[in-house]
């Protein structure tokens, strides 16, 4: 019925060229790119088996994939863990005013440079830093946080607290509050309400916010690198390593596509799940 | 009702906590960068200015900082450009493939930076268009309009579509309807994307240190100062960095929610 006209293409052509030509087109690029082979330092188009052949032939690729999935699964879940009550409290506990300067605050930080705040963790973190000094009053530690698991995690945790939370309270505010009231009335204690009414009721939100949590820990470089002093590495640090250090782009392409295969994968399953009808 | 008051004090004892921790590293980066001693730490050795004074001296940093204005104003203006058109577009038009040209628009933002800044680096390249500092532009262009996009769409979707019919029917071309109605209509809304893209630019590390060759931008220092020794000069720069972004972060929300309380307002005074 309606007809193409030149007002709606002009509008709607300009951003579809664009992600096509500068989004979809590298990203289809890569994968030709891991089939190039590299000759004398240079890249020659090719189609050739080689890089993938050599990546899935390496323990060390397998272990880094093995140990950046549990990193980022294990952040999901801990970050998950640990945003929920604030979540909760933010989403119950405060006046209308209150919840929505929280919201206000949390939108902050996500917009807010990730890398200087990694920088800064260092100094909490440090041998000689602000948390040892701390400790030290106390007569504990020095403890060595930096350049371990519990660094990257403090790190993951800077990086996705706040998007986390956020999705968390939106789920949370569209709970219907007359089934937490049937649930009081018929005397169901205050944890199950919150395990068996509310969690359910919230589920999509809850997982779709693991989901970004995957989705943002499993690409991060910063904290594995600068909190979690970069060895064993991860996925994305390989890759900076790799593209960074001589010409072996086709390389870190193979890298680039497994990560990018890894989480389509989780983010349909997740997606699936948070979807699939209650038993 | 059995409602707990300890438990509830607990929860939001817990939410200050939670605070605390997410603008902890911010405090501590705005609090360090005045203090005198090399290697942070506590107590706290006496005020002093000399950090921001080395960062004025760097000739890298000025030029960063030049890089990054030339990258964030560019980046937001056509980010948010594009983003106004195909949020006008999702909210007027039904077509054919209209979930492909969704997720084409609104997906960069969950691709990890990594591997979007290798494949930019690597096409970008083969076109002759990488290490300078358009193709960091380009780049932030990709990353910023799916958030233009869906602030403007959002205050559409407050909009009664007939307002616009009305233009159409008192003689109006589609045009002068867009730029008299639709425009004036979604005004906060392309502030704040305006100002919110500008703030995901200026904040771009990742992709800018790909593609960005030899014009670094601030970030891009920044990663640069990372990788060498414990310099206090990195809290000054985040100092002015986290200033820069919050108040641009601030801006945005404060448009969008002054307007939202004011919804049932807004077609009359548009109708002129």
């Amino acid at each position: 019925m309606k007809k193409v006209t030149i007002f709606g293409l002009s509008l709607s052509l300009p951003l579809l060229v664009w992600q096509l030509l500068f989004f979809a087109f590298p990203l289809v690029f890569l994968v030709a790119l891991s089939f190039w082979v590299v000759e004398n330092y240079r890249m020659v188009p090719d189609f050739d088996s080689v890089n993938w052949t050599k990546m899935f032939s390496r323990g060390v690729f397998w272990d880094t994939y093995l140990r950046t999935l549990a990193l980022a699964a294990g952040a999901s879940v801990l970050v998950s863990i640990l945003a929920f009550p604030c979540s909760y409290g933010i989403a119950f506990k405060l006046s209308a005013n209150l919840r929505r300067l929280a919201i206000f605050l949390m939108v902050i930080p996500f917009f807010t440079s990730y890398l200087v705040r990694v920088y800064s963790w260092q100094i909490f973190l440090s041998d000689n830093g602000i948390l040892n000094a701390a400790f030290g009053l106390v007569g504990a530690g020095p403890y060595t946080m930096l350049n371990t698991d519990f660094g990257t995690m403090t790190g993951y945790l800077t990086l996705c607290l706040p998007l986390v939370v956020l999705l968390q309270v939106f789920s949370l505010m569209f709970v219907d509050r007359t089934l937490i009231e049937a649930a009081h009335n018929l005397r169901c204690g205050r944890l199950r309400t919150v395990f068996l009414v509310i969690i359910p009721s919230a589920r999509v939100g809850i997982v779709i916010a693991a989901l970004f949590c995957f989705i943002l820990t499993f690409g991060d470089f910063v904290s594995p690198l600068y909190l979690g002093g970069g060895k064993p590495p991860t996925l994305s640090i390989m890759i900076t390593d790799t593209t960074k250090a001589g010409q072996q782009w086709p390389r870190a392409a193979v890298i680039a596509i497994v990560m990018i295969a890894t989480l389509l994968a989780v983010a349909f399953s997740a997606i699936g799940y948070a979807y699939r009808k209650r038993a | 009702m059995n409602r707990n008051r300890l438990i509830d004090w607990g929860l939001r004892a817990y939410v200050v906590l939670a605070f605390a921790f997410v603008f902890a590293p911010i405090a501590a980066s705005f609090v360090f960068s005045f203090n005198v001693d090399r290697f942070p730490s506590l107590p706290l050795g006496g005020f002093s200015l000399r950090w921001y004074e080395a960062i004025a001296e760097d000739p890298l940093v000025w030029e960063g900082l030049r890089n990054t204005m030339v990258v964030g104003i560019c980046a937001s203006v056509i980010s948010t450009t594009l983003g106004f058109a195909a949020a006008y577009t999702d909210f007027r038009y039904r077509f054919f493939g209209k979930p492909v040209y969704l997720a084409l628009a609104l997906l960069p933002p969950t691709i990890p930076v990594v591997i979007m800044g290798l494949a930019m680096l690597a096409f970008l390249s083969r076109v002759n268009l990488s290490g300078e500092i358009h193709s960091v532009i380009i780049s932030h262009v990709v990353m910023c309009s799916p958030f233009a996009m869906a602030i403007i769409r959002l205050r559409l979707s407050q909009m009664d579509p007939s307002l616009e019919a009305a233009a159409w029917n008192l003689g109006a071309g589609e045009w002068r309807a867009l730029f008299h109605v639709i425009v004036p209509f979604a005004r906060p809304a392309i502030l704040a994307a305006l100002f919110i893209t500008m703030a995901v630019s200026f904040d771009e590390f990742a992709v800018a240190w790909f593609v960005s060759g030899l014009n670094e931008t601030l970030p891009v220092r920044v990663l640069g100062f990372l990788q060498g020794q414990v310099s206090p000069r990195i809290n000054a720069i985040g100092t002015i960095v986290f200033l820069t972004t919050m108040t641009l972060v601030i801006l945005a929300q404060v448009l969008l929610m002054r307007r939202l309380g004011r919804v049932e307002e807004m077609p009359r005074t548009d109708e002129a």
